[in-house]
């Protein structure tokens, strides 16, 4: 029995191997993609641009836009001459934001009133508008300092002091190379093990598999670990690049990393055995693992903290593989997260690989019968 | 001249019925967007929301027990409190709590002191660096209103600068505004590319490629048969979208439909051309379905100014979004929903639109004849 596995595996390696373009398919693009995505999904706001229309004659208003030249998170500052201006850099995106000095700015500020200065901002980008108005605040306060200390005004107090834990600069990277791991090993997983079942079965050879001695849960085996297999390889590369390109330190234990990687894709490749079970051809076999890959990424915490979803969103996304295993991921490399709390998100995942591997299994058998 | 144009009509027919037939093309077409639109419209939110953290008072009496209050008080925050940050730096590496904010015991002694040295500490978890920011800035909020109330009480001083922001085209700030019409994209994106890479790879694959083109059906015909219905029905999903977005999720619509109608048409020309020329190129399922995966959706996601600014990329980064189609259309998207009709901002993305198409189909035109010969 033994030896009818070993066959069956070394077939379907050899299968997802042999043409040169799958094969490259398999190692190319999830590199690029790692490199290309982990530098593009960024939140961060930096090299965007401003308008500025000043009509303050005093030093003040001249000092503001010369903070705002020296800060690297603007590049470009337009000036702009009339309110006329303003709308349409905004309206044409050419700036994100325009800030409006009135001619009172230094007056204001000179008799130790407060001095208000507009800010428009552009709400189609309402994400990052708002950032670059928490940049114009640190700014706004900045001279407010200068300003106390030029009339002797002392602070009451020096207030919060931020420090991050984990990721002291919050180095955007740090974040977004882990999480790539998770969401690129799921994609990949996902459709090889979906097309390779689907393929066989529009050719008409999974039915000459099934009558073959082997037994289902040989199949099963043996259309498992050769995904299984591509998905250790892609994810050693990953964590190769993301220690030596990326410089992201890999605080915890490697062991524990491989380890729930090993559960993570049992899961997922249980979720495309069984969308493959369910098509008939690999059209539908990829347009069904896509149907799952999608939500999956959305509701795993990537884009959004999964605590900021809906209640009833929460609770669905409790059957998603990727959830946990971004915050193992994560974990391991930025928190060294213990053994217990690597478990904590593991063990869902291995209740998730005994569901979808036992349905995909029960699919098969009733097709046999 | 009637019988091409009767046998064109055949052909589409034909095209069509072959789409109806199939239930996976329905799946994408249909139940995708709707998916997608509810994922966007009310699971992914970039919107201030509240964060759990942790709050340690080490001496709670007096101004730190006051400042304490405020954190406790906050909308922003849900705070979980302890005497001890050991207690607390267990649910931190969870993830349980985003943050820590530590008042320490000379809180009290310093502040309203000459030398203004008051100062506590705000612990952010950097793995996820916007959430961190989120508990940054909104700690600092909540600091300065206490600050002001004291100063209130007579304690403190008045700011010298504010900040009247005012936001323009989405006063309310909500991230559903944009993203329920950039996950319009994605769908346009799915059905001109994805979907048309797969169906004309299998053909290629199964060899009706190669059959239809020894018939008497020119080239040309046989393209464009392929494409109309599926530029049909990703007109048809974005009509569906823009009626739910509007209906169910209140998303603005500021703009006119034929604005919307010309934007949309616009994209369709690159995004099928994109789809054809993958499966002209691959002429096999598999290496298709990655290829559109990789050079049509993933960069529709990521690459188009729609979740991540384009500006903030690395410039070698926005060289490549240059060629990503869905760039323009997500520009062009957010301003017919939020902005209104602004011509002069669709002209450029739509002409933009309109080149990257003509690429696409003389490439994958190329490609199409190399195998005849």
């Amino acid at each position: 029995m033994a030896g009818r596995l070993r066959a069956l595996i070394r077939k379907e390696l050899l299968a997802a191997l042999r043409d040169p373009r799958s094969r490259m398919m398999l190692i190319m693009p999830p590199l690029l993609q790692l490199l290309v995505f982990s530098y593009a999904a960024t939140l961060e706001v930096t090299n965007v641009s401003i308008g500025v229309l000043n009509r303050d004659a005093g030093r003040w208003g001249v000092e503001f836009v010369e903070r705002l030249e020296g800060s690297p998170t603007f590049t470009e500052i337009v000036a702009l001459q009339g309110i006329p201006q303003i709308q349409t850099a905004i309206d044409l995106r050419q700036v994100i934001a325009v800030l409006q000095i009135g001619p009172d700015f230094s007056r204001n500020i000179e008799a130790g009133q407060t001095a208000t200065a507009q800010v428009i901002l552009d709400g189609r980008r309402s994400n990052a508008a708002q950032i670059v108005q928490g940049y114009l605040t640190v700014i706004a306060e900045q001279i407010g300092a200068t300003v106390d200390a030029e009339h002797g005004v002392q602070p009451l107090a020096v207030g919060p002091i931020d420090r991050n834990w984990f990721n002291p600069n919050l180095e955007y990277t740090w974040f977004t190379v882990p999480s790539l791991i998770g969401m690129i090993t799921l994609l990949a997983s996902l459709t090889i093990t979906g097309l390779s079942v689907a393929r066989e079965r529009e050719l008409g050879t999974f039915d000459q598999l099934m009558v073959s001695p082997l037994r289902v849960h040989e199949i099963l085996i043996g259309k498992t670990i050769p995904p299984l297999l591509v998905g250790l390889f892609q994810a050693t590369i990953f964590v190769l690049a993301a220690v030596f390109i990326f410089a992201i330190p890999l605080r915890g234990s490697l062991l524990l990393l491989y380890g729930s990687l090993l559960v993570y894709q049992a899961a997922v490749i249980g979720v495309g055995l069984f969308v493959s079970a369910l098509s008939q051809t690999q059209q539908q076999a990829f347009l069904g693992s896509f149907l799952f890959a999608v939500p999956a990424i959305l509701l795993s915490g990537f884009a959004s903290p999964v605590e900021n979803m809906p209640n009833w969103l929460q609770i669905v996304s409790l059957a998603d593989p990727l959830r946990y295993f971004l915050v193992i991921v994560k974990g391991i490399f930025l928190k060294a997260m213990s053994v217990e709390q690597v478990w904590q998100n593991t063990w869902p995942l291995a209740v998730i690989a005994v569901v979808t591997l036992g349905s995909a299994a029960l699919l098969f058998t009733k097709r046999l019968e | 001249m009637s019988m091409p144009g009767a046998r064109f009509g055949a052909l589409l027919v034909k095209e069509s019925i072959q789409i109806v037939r199939d239930p996976s093309s329905i799946l994408i077409a249909l139940v995708l967007p709707l998916i997608l639109l509810f994922l966007f419209g009310y699971g992914v939110s970039l919107d201030a929301n509240v964060v759990r953290i942790g709050l340690v008072v080490e001496q709670a009496e007096g101004p730190a027990e006051d400042l304490a209050a405020a954190f406790q008080a906050s909308r922003y925050f849900e705070v979980e409190v302890a005497s001890d940050i050991r207690a607390l730096e267990d649910d931190l590496v969870a993830g349980n709590i985003r943050g820590i904010v530590v008042i320490p015991a000379t809180f009290d002694r310093d502040f309203g002191s000459a030398d203004g040295q008051a100062a506590f500490q705000v612990i952010a978890d950097g793995s996820e660096p916007n959430t961190a920011n989120f508990v940054q800035n909104y700690a600092s909020g909540v600091w300065n209103t206490w600050l002001a109330q004291q100063t209130a009480n007579g304690e403190g001083q008045a700011p010298v600068i504010a900040l009247a922001p005012r936001f323009w085209f989405n006063p309310e700030l909500a991230s559903r505004y944009f993203l329920v019409p950039g996950s319009m994209a994605i769908v346009m994106t799915l059905i001109g590319t994805l979907l048309t890479a797969l169906v004309v790879a299998r053909e290629w694959e199964r060899g009706t490629m190669e059959a239809m083109m020894a018939t008497p059906v020119g080239i040309l015909e046989l393209l464009l048969g392929k494409l109309i219905p599926y530029f049909v029905l990703a007109l048809g999903s974005m009509a569906l979208c823009t009626v739910l977005a509007v209906t169910l999720f209140g998303v603005p619509m500021r703009g006119s439909v034929p604005a919307l109608l010309a934007i949309s048409m616009a994209f369709l020309l690159p995004a099928l051309g994109q789809g054809l020329l993958i499966s002209a190129a691959t002429k096999n399922q598999f290496v298709a379905s990655q290829a559109a995966l990789l050079s049509g959706f993933l960069p529709a996601f990521l690459l188009s100014g729609f979740i991540f600014e384009i500006d903030s990329m690395p410039t070698v980064i926005q060289w490549i979004t240059v060629i990503v189609p869905a760039r323009y259309l997500i520009a062009s998207l957010q301003t017919v929903f939020l902005a209104g009709d602004i011509w002069a901002l669709f002209l450029p993305n739509i002409g933009a639109m309109l080149l990257i198409g003509l690429v696409f189909f003389v490439l994958a035109a190329r490609s199409t004849k190399k195998r005849l010969d």
